[in-house]
């Protein structure tokens, strides 16, 4: 009997391995699957970016005649892309990952890599332990360069060394990591450009007084946390700003059901607010949500997925949210896989003053590497991009 | 025995009553904290709405409890559930509420199936058996989302029934409490379930199929976690690969929280019913009571603890109870 219940159990126990293996690897290859496909799509997604942008505004990918580009302006272009060269995005299945993905593998075409030498490896799920698994299979798989979302500011350090150590260049987009640990980060917008751009923004939205509360992520969450902490700043520094009071700052975790909790108990617990600004796009989605069934005074701004918020957005009191902001994800994929080929090329060290082209990015006009306030390099892709009812149609479409 | 029993052996006779109790004490002082605004009716409305995915979720995993086993695959079989149903509307345009969460229960009692025969039949461990499940389901809503989200304009109509506001989502839960209720406490279906996990032997030896128990108890697990999909896309107007990721264990506390037993065979569907609302007005209350967000989940932690050791001390000082009682 004892021998029986010990085999069943080591059965039971092996098949769970087998079926745990076959789980993962059923996920994984998933995933791989759909970046593969995807890319099919997102050249018809991009294509479609090309031709919005040329109503909306002049974000574009870069289609192609990239060289003539980097020639006719003075600062260096980026150089010929033989290497291999890898993204690790935060996480798997979301349309803005996705996005920054495809720009990153057009660019990448664009240059004339082939298929494989692009590597795009999303984790198995969002948080910094996965990505150190992917950095380290990576380095192993011998590529060029990593450039990496962080899901966290400093759990990818020990991972990220061991990759300069192997020779691999690192640089960080989205969200950043410790200085030392990379050569520079892409950053979507400054800092202190969407703090001021989400100010402006509540300050305009209330008419100049009254109470906000912000809705973020997770407390851990770096770039989140940077975006609040200067909108404090802002805040504190100009008296134009001293008639707002900001009642609370909620984390929703980035879950559609806490963020919803959280929204709710911002209206109950402070009945004269005026403005929500969230800064994440699962928080937005969920509080523009909350404030438009409930029909509430309460409006919203913040940083969401225009494709997710096309409902919500209208100036009229049936919306909840009268404009919003974002940056374009293909182009920031696109600004890394430039930085990236410039950093393999030698082109850039990663050193504050260095320049370089990257494509159409920019209006073709160089990149110049500045210093953020915490002494650390970084390339800002631009101003971040306004969606209120006279464009969010268009954008929908395209992310 | 006739005799006219204490207060104090009301209370500490029944676990059900002792966890009102302790509902009630929390409720008291969640409304001192929060100024007199937590009981209003906007506000347990949203309690219920909010939550109802773990509650309806709760009543199945009573069931599969009972049977001395677990269910952790049910986030993964709603997320697959929820992103096709998503997925359709937004790619293939179809949009009858109610054929969607038809197609939601079907897809749902498909996975569950699967569940109960595996391990009734393969006479594998409940919690490794779904643990598979639970990677083959989530990576499934991966491919099945290829990157995207509905959510928003794509799934407005259906959105109609989760909306706040709506009655759909109470009448779901109150419709799934009232049929489980009498299914467990009249019907010979349930009392097999409770025969199942009280002892497996006995079970089989007095002529139950406990095969047969133990894939429609999966098989109703599948169906609510199914139905959660479809609830979770309509309420919260999305559908994403990762929604309630990890929330398994919420269900899970919700019925112990409520007096189900790990080892089987002792649970109700009361007690279950009052742990999913202790839950849901903890997720509920610690926001409004004006406490830093970052130590929210040690409280939730700390509070789940405390109040299933009461509930166990509860139920020995029952049994012992019931043990000299027999001895007279």
């Amino acid at each position: 009997m004892k021998k029986q219940v010990v085999s069943v159990l080591l059965t039971a126990a092996m098949t769970a391995g087998m079926l745990a293996g076959c789980g993962s690897s059923t996920a994984s290859t998933s995933k791989s699957a759909s970046a593969g496909s995807s890319s099919s799509s997102s050249t018809a997604a991009s294509s479609s970016a090309a031709s919005t942008s040329t109503a909306a505004s002049s974000n574009s990918v870069a289609s192609g005649s990239t060289e003539a580009v980097a020639s006719t302006s003075g600062a260096a272009g980026v150089g010929e892309a033989t290497g291999k060269y890898a993204l690790v995005p935060k996480s798997a299945g979301n349309p803005f990952n996705e996005r920054e993905a495809s720009g990153f593998q057009d660019a990448l075409k664009a240059l004339g890599c082939s298929d494989d030498q692009i590597i795009v490896s999303y984790p198995d799920n969002p948080t910094a332990d996965s990505q150190i698994t992917v950095i380290q299979s990576l380095i192993s798989q011998g590529v060029s360069s990593i450039a990496v979302a962080a899901n966290d500011a400093s759990a990818l350090d020990a991972a990220l060394k061991q990759a300069s150590d192997a020779g691999i260049k690192v640089c960080t987009l989205d969200s950043d990591v410790d200085a030392d640990y990379r050569s520079v980060f892409c950053n979507q917008a400054g800092v202190k450009e969407i703090a001021q751009a989400l100010m402006d923004a509540v300050y305009d939205i209330s008419g100049g007084s009254g109470e906000y509360a912000i809705l973020s992520a997770t407390s851990q969450a770096t770039n989140q946390n940077a975006w609040i902490a200067a909108m404090k700043e802002i805040a504190e520094s100009d008296s134009k700003y001293a008639d707002l009071k900001l009642d609370e700052i909620a984390y929703g975790d980035d879950e559609a059901q806490k963020s919803t909790d959280q929204t709710q108990a911002l209206l109950t617990k402070y009945p004269d607010l005026k403005v929500i600004c969230s800064p994440t796009t699962v928080g937005i989605a969920a509080a523009a949500k909350v404030l438009q069934d409930q029909k509430s005074s309460v409006k919203l701004t913040g940083l969401g997925l225009p494709s997710e918020m096309k409902e919500y957005i209208g100036d009229d009191d049936s919306h909840s949210c009268p404009y919003m902001f974002l940056w374009n994800p293909i182009d920031l994929g696109a600004l890394a896989a430039y930085t990236s080929v410039a950093l393999v090329n030698g082109t850039i060290t990663g050193a504050v003053g260095d320049t370089f082209t990257a494509g159409d990015l920019n209006d073709g006009n160089p990149y110049t590497i500045t210093e953020n306030s915490d002494k650390a390099s970084e390339i800002i892709l631009g101003q971040p991009f306004k969606f209120d009812p006279s464009n969010i149609e268009e954008w929908a479409e395209v992310y | 025995m006739n005799q006219k029993k204490s207060l104090w052996k009301i209370i500490t006779g029944s676990r059900e009553v002792s966890l009102l109790l302790i509902l009630i004490v929390m409720l008291i002082i969640v409304q001192i904290l929060s100024r007199g605004t937590f009981l209003t009716p906007t506000n347990i409305g949203q309690i219920f709405r909010n939550n109802a995915l773990t509650m309806l979720m709760a009543l199945g995993m009573l069931g599969v409890m009972l049977t001395a086993g677990i269910d952790i695959s049910i986030t993964s079989t709603l997320a697959f559930t929820g992103m096709i149903i998503g997925m359709l509307q937004k790619r293939a345009g179809f949009t009858n509420t109610f054929a969607l969460f038809l197609l939601a229960a079907l897809i749902g009692i498909a996975c569950g199936f699967l569940n109960g025969l595996i391990i009734s039949k393969g006479h594998l461990a409940p919690i490794i058996c779904t643990m598979g499940f639970m990677y083959i389901w989530r990576g499934l809503a991966y491919v099945v989302s290829n990157n995207q989200w509905a959510s928003g304009a794509d799934v407005a109509k259906f959105a109609e029934f989760g909306k706040d506001g709506s009655v759909g989502p109470y009448i779901i839960l109150i419709v799934a409490y009232v049929v489980f209720f009498i299914i467990m406490k009249w019907t010979t279906f349930g009392r097999r379930i409770y025969a199942v996990g009280s002892n497996a032997d006995a079970a089989r030896v007095s002529g139950i199929n406990v095969d047969r128990v133990l894939i429609e108890v999966y098989t109703i697990m599948g169906l609510l976690a199914g139905l959660a999909g479809a609830l979770s896309v309509s309420i919260y107007a999305s559908a994403q690969p990762n929604m309630q990721y990890g929330k398994e264990m919420d269900v899970i506390a919700a019925c112990v929280i409520g007096g189900t037993s790990m080892n089987g065979g002792r649970g109700s569907v009361i007690g279950t019913f009052l742990g999913a609302l202790f839950y849901a007005v903890l997720a509920k209350a610690l926001p409004l009571v004006g406490l830093d967000s970052i130590w929210q989940n040690l409280i939730k932690g700390v509070v789940v603890l405390a109040v299933v050791l009461i509930n166990v001390l509860t139920q020995r000082t029952m049994d012992r109870a019931a043990l000299e009682r027999r001895e007279m």
